[in-house]
């Protein structure tokens, strides 16, 4: 076989015959005519414009200095924007203006190096392809018995095949011994808690009062207008500290409405948890957590803008588009002395996505 | 360049490159490199330097991200944001995105640093599909680069993972709300859903651990095994040497192109400066992920527009088009099909895609090495399987724009979603069969320029009064292209050495059949003769 | 609006042109004479009774159709007694209103009366009955605080209208416009008044003070350009998606070409 490193301008076909002889192997169903046509071998080689035409070669390596100065010239342009347009105004323009003139002098010096490395390969250095020759890439028989007789020899003194006892004992050594690493894996989350408890309660309980998101001002019942739609936060909710607050929230966030109360069809076992056309459900879609926000006030559909699952309001919540299966939860709200909306417990059930546990 | 090591004493003139070279070989013996790959051939396409793209971006994420880490604080704790940015100033928010806020606002250059991170991103992944879309096409996948296939489509996976672990970073609403989909659709699994979840996030959503954890995986777990993998990935390409076209010359036994050094040198990092400089140009001039819009995260808020990142939404696509009512109790369990089925559509999808070059050989047999690159249209089943599969994806990735289609296009949600949830049932099918057939089409078209040369356009009136128009024909080099491909036929049924047809057997010539049944074999030598001496009847 | 009001789009689509015609040979030669002065008037003394019943003028010449010559509702269009001027404001003042055509929701367009038919009509139908009346110009004019602003809005608006306001969809069709180019006055009412689906943000879900802010946010994201460069219409991960597959590897994809293109 000829030699790897056939290198420049040498253009002979590859000895065929020979190589079919080493890369032999069932062609499977592939049809190989008998007649079939061979390879003409390479053409002739065409000189480009700047091989023949020295003014041409001139104007090309013209460009390709050009280029590279242009590129000196953006790298200088970037350090001189870095310190022509600072940003300590507290404007935002300044920013734009900083972020755009910086990028853009870094821009033209990698460009300029781009182009001019490129064009210097395409025109003025020498066109002519090289050849490699390939071997099949399982190398040599010589090679592979090699292999094969460095193996058997290592199994043979080391007695692995023979030795079964030992082997399969270490086997099982090998099989254990990740197991503590995927138990050491159960501290990601907190001992002494449960998921499944925590994902079946929310903040809210018997007289906690629906306030406003985020000042956490509690709302009256005269407050909520047909029509309206108020994004609600338990009573306390804010007096949390921000980790647990969010964690609470999540699972708390509630959409109140009011609705002309003939247009609601409500459960008989549902009556009285509105008030007057007022009605809460948890803002947590069933489907995959999104809040569920858009409220439409002629519609009554409530939209979650991540998946478009659609929730009819005047129907308990139930899902009429989307992948989305169960209804918002409702949270029943009564109104407490002062006139203030309260809820009458927790949600009846958990909040939010589907889990496994639920039933 | 390359001056081997050597005991007799210097020539008397030597310039300084021969003895710097000399200096650094005898202490590193780089010289056996450079003699063995310098001059190696690298067969020039422009579709070849696709997987250059995605290695040169990736160079950016390495660099720009480190300035990013010099930055970033990756602490869910909570402040009140004093920084430049007037709509956010006081607002609580976690360290994470302040400390985000501070690299766009406060650290000159440090906004476009980012930009360029989060634009390399997107671009790395796209260049990876890419890429891998046209070692499909070309067949670039077969023996002995299966291996390879299954290396890359690794590194698009990981490629992936890095880019949602990115995004989830500065813990902004829109990532946020992105982190809060990834805990439902977690939670929708059977048996392991409620605890994956709560180990996740380290307790309840959204927790105070996340975007550590993720900043962990994003900046050292992952990105050591996308450059071990792509170290790998490219040793391969050295070990293999690059596939090339038919042509003249080109031999399934030999690799013909330009050499590494000087021209693929030249073009290779000239291109690399040109995707940085590209990337550049797109990082001064155009925004990406504003979180000062989308502000911290809030489990209450949401944006119209809620979407991931291009590369992540093929899945979100896919839970879009489940209809209502796909989950049940059943046992006292939740069985979430609303989030199953995506999830069992999407891996039977990604199992098909990484098992293709395995399966393509099963059913061919054929143990040959291939390094002549398939045009598209002499492989017409592999293509047409490759645009359904194209399809599929893109009906996914459409639905995750959904709400975007309808507003830009004054239709209904509901309506796009039920249309593509047509498409993402029939279109591939539709996508097949055309596919298909154009592909034959292509090869008769191809089988006719060699028997009868291209029309030339030239009408010429025959002694007879007949007129015909002359057929320029083909010079060699341009038939060889035409020619040189294999065709496969459909396996017969044989019986085993026992005289049993098994059901393998049985089910590879079915398959067999389904690939190869229509097939236009290259012209041979004894067909364009045969065309010859009846043209010379006429 | 509702099923009923739909049925309104059925006239003739020169109908409102020719009642316009009408409208403005009644009434528009008045107003061009006596323009200025009248503005200065109507500001000064809004409810003035002249003001009113050239509202009712222009009313029954133009909206009684589906509303009623009274402003009482028909079958084709809801009773307006009681909504108040800052609804006609808003509906009329950005063309929602005489609806031109049937569709999902009353389509935005050039407004069909100068400001001072618009006034006219807000304080007749304000005349009727009690209801939000236009804002005043310090709730309007951007001097509130920003960043609470901000906060109100991504809670309450941003569902719909996106976190910069760029709009977004609705189910069957609706959609919730984009806020850019809106002005203040006309983004109040909206949230006091609710208008086609959107719900009603009163004075005591969202206090003056804060509506303040939230325009104040808007006119500080209007007047403030991203920092990072275009925008791609502000609308996140998908137009970014798409920019990055045609624009930036489309030009890589072509420089591919170039590279390896064989020089002549």
């Amino acid at each position: 076989m000829a030699q790897d490193d056939h290198s420049g301008t040498e253009l002979a076909a590859a000895d065929s015959s020979h190589a079919a002889q080493e890369f032999a192997g069932s062609t499977g169903t592939a049809v190989i005519p008998h007649d079939a046509f061979t390879n003409p071998g390479f053409e002739p080689h065409r000189p480009r414009v700047t091989d023949e035409d020295p003014k041409r070669q001139k104007r090309a390596q013209r460009t390709v200095y050009t280029l590279f100065y242009l590129s000196v010239l953006g790298s200088v342009w970037a350090i001189a924007a870095y310190m022509l347009f600072p940003i300590e105004s507290n404007d935002v323009g300044a920013v734009r203006l900083n972020n755009m003139f910086v990028g853009l002098g870094i821009a033209l010096a990698l460009l300029g190096i781009g182009f001019g490395a490129v064009h210097w390969g395409k025109s003025l250095m020498t066109s002519a392809e090289a050849i490699d020759i390939r071997h099949p890439i399982s190398g040599s028989q010589a090679t592979q018995q090699g292999a094969v007789e460095v193996m058997q020899e290592a199994d043979e003194e080391s007695g692995f095949s023979r030795r079964t006892i030992i082997r399969n004992s270490l086997i099982g050594a090998l099989l254990a011994v990740p197991l503590p690493a995927v138990v050491l894996f159960r501290g990601l989350a907190p001992q002494d808690q449960l998921p499944v408890e925590l994902l079946s309660h929310t903040m809210w309980a018997q007289g906690t009062r629906l306030t406003l998101d985020p000042s956490g001002v509690p709302i009256k019942a005269s407050d909520v207008t047909i029509g309206s739609a108020f994004h609600v936060i338990p009573e306390g909710l804010n007096d949390l500290e921000h980790g647990s607050r969010l964690e609470e929230k999540a699972k708390a966030a509630v959409l109140l409405m009011r609705l002309d109360p003939s247009e609601l069809n409500e459960a008989p076992d549902r009556t009285s948890w509105s008030y007057d056309g007022i009605v809460a459900y948890s803002k947590i879609c069933t489907h995959v957590g999104c809040p569920v926000a858009l409220y439409e006030q002629h519609t009554h559909h409530l939209l979650c803008p991540c998946h478009q699952s659609q929730f009819d309001v005047a129907n308990h919540c139930e899902v009429i588009f989307g992948p989305a299966k169960r209804p918002l939860p409702q949270l029943p709200i009564a109104v407490d002395d002062e006139g203030y909306l309260v809820a009458q417990s927790d949600f009846t059930e958990p909040v939010g996505p589907s889990f496994w546990e639920r039933n | 360049m390359t001056t081997a090591p050597t005991q007799s004493p210097a020539p008397a003139k030597r310039t300084f490159t021969a003895a710097a070279s000399e200096y650094v070989n005898d202490r590193t013996g780089l010289a056996v490199a450079i003699k063995g790959l310098g001059r190696k051939a690298f067969p020039d396409h422009w579709s070849f330097l696709l997987g250059e793209v995605a290695l040169f971006s990736f160079i950016i994420i390495l660099l720009s991200g480190t300035f990013l880490t010099f930055f970033f604080q990756a602490s869910m704790a909570s402040v009140h944001y004093d920084g430049s940015y007037v709509p956010l100033k006081g607002v609580e928010m976690s360290v994470a995105m302040a400390s985000t806020l501070d690299i766009s606002f406060d650290i000159r250059g440090g906004l476009f640093i980012r930009q360029m991170h989060h634009w390399a991103a997107l671009l790395f992944v796209a260049a990876i599909g890419l890429h891998m879309l046209r070692v499909f096409f070309t067949g670039a996948f077969r023996k002995p680069r299966e291996i390879n296939w299954v290396f890359g489509f690794i590194l698009f996976i990981l490629a992936m993972a890095e880019g949602f672990t990115g995004y989830s970073l500065p813990d902004d609403l829109l990532s946020g709300n992105g982190l809060r989909i990834i805990d439902g659709m977690l939670k929708g699994m059977p048996i392991i859903g409620t605890w994956s979840s709560f180990l996740f996030f380290g307790g309840e959503f959204p927790g105070t651990a996340i975007v550590g954890r993720l900043y962990t995986l994003h900046i050292l777990l992952l990105p050591a095994l996308v450059v071990a993998l792509i170290a790998v990935h490219v040793g391969y390409v050295f070990i293999h040497k690059h596939t090339q076209f038919a042509g003249p010359g080109r031999e399934p036994t030999n690799s013909v192109g330009p050499p590494i050094l000087p021209i693929y040198a030249a073009k290779a990092g000239g291109f690399m400066f040109l995707i940085w400089g590209v990337v550049s140009l797109i990082a001064a001039l155009f925004t990406i992920n504003p979180i000062w819009n989308y502000g911290p995260y809030d489990p209450s808020p949401v944006s119209a527009g809620t979407q991931p990142d291009w590369y992540i939404g093929f899945a979100d696509g896919a839970l879009r088009l489940i209809p209502p009512g796909w989950e049940f109790v059943w046992l006292d369990r939740t069985w979430s099909f609303n989030i199953l089925v995506p999830l069992i559509a999407i891996g039977i999808f990604i199992l098909l895609v990484v098992l293709y070059p395995f399966i393509e050989a099963w059913i061919k047999g054929d143990k040959r090495e291939h390094h002549i690159a398939d045009r598209p249209r002499n492989a017409p089943t592999r293509t047409a399987i490759g645009a359904a599969g194209v399809t599929f994806y893109a009906g996914l990735w459409a639905a995750a724009s959904s709400d975007l289609i309808a507003t830009h296009f004054h239709l209904t949600m509901e309506g796009v979603i039920h249309a593509l949830q047509a498409i993402v049932i029939i279109g591939p099918i539709i996508a097949y069969f055309i596919t298909k057939r154009v592909c034959l089409a292509l090869q008769k078209k191809d089988r006719e320029i060699v028997l009868h040369g291209y029309e030339s356009g030239r009408i010429v009136k025959l002694p007879g009064g007949e007129f015909i128009e002359v057929h320029q024909p083909l010079d060699e080099y341009e038939r060889w292209r035409l020619v040189s491909y294999n065709s496969y036929q459909p396996l017969m049924i044989r019986p085993n050495a026992r005289g049993k047809i098994t059901v393998g057997q049985r089910f590879r010539a079915g398959m067999s059949r389904w690939f190869f049944e229509d097939r236009i074999a290259p012209v041979t030598r004894g067909e364009l003769e045969a065309a010859h001496s009846t043209q010379q009847h006429h | 609006m509702n099923r009923s009001k739909r049925r309104t789009g059925r006239r003739h689509p020169l109908a409102t042109v020719a009642l316009l015609a009408l409208g403005l040979v009644f009434t528009g030669g008045a107003y061009a004479a006596l323009n200025t002065g009248t503005a200065a008037q109507a500001e000064a003394e809004p409810t003035s009774q002249q003001t009113i019943d050239e509202g009712k003028k222009l009313f029954q010449a133009n909206c009684a159709t589906c509303h009623g010559l009274e402003a009482q509702g028909t079958g084709s269009g809801p009773s307006l007694i009681g909504v108040g001027a800052a609804s006609v404001d808003f509906q009329v003042g950005t063309g929602r209103m005489p609806m031109q055509m049937q569709g999902p929701q009353a389509q935005q367009k050039p407004p069909q009366f100068t400001d001072e038919q618009v006034k006219q009509l807000a304080y007749y139908v304000a005349s009727l009955g009690p209801g939000p009346d236009i804002p005043a110009d310090h709730l309007v004019n951007g001097g509130g605080d920003a960043a609470n602003g901000a906060e109100l809005f991504r809670i309450n608006c941003a569902m719909c209208h996106n976190v910069a306001g760029a709009g977004g969809a609705l189910t069957e069709g609706k959609f919730a416009p984009p806020l850019t180019d809106v002005s203040g006055v006309h983004i109040y009412e909206a949230m006091v008044t609710g208008p086609q689906n959107m719900p009603v943000f009163n004075d005591l879900n969202i206090t003056p003070e804060d509506k303040r802010d939230i325009i104040t946010y808007l006119q500080y994201i209007q007047d403030n350009r991203s920092p990072g460069g275009f925008e791609l219409g502000s609308l996140g991960p998908v137009a970014e998606g798409l920019f990055i597959w045609i624009f930036g590897l489309g030009a890589i994809v072509a420089i591919t070409v170039w590279i390896t293109a064989k020089s002549n």
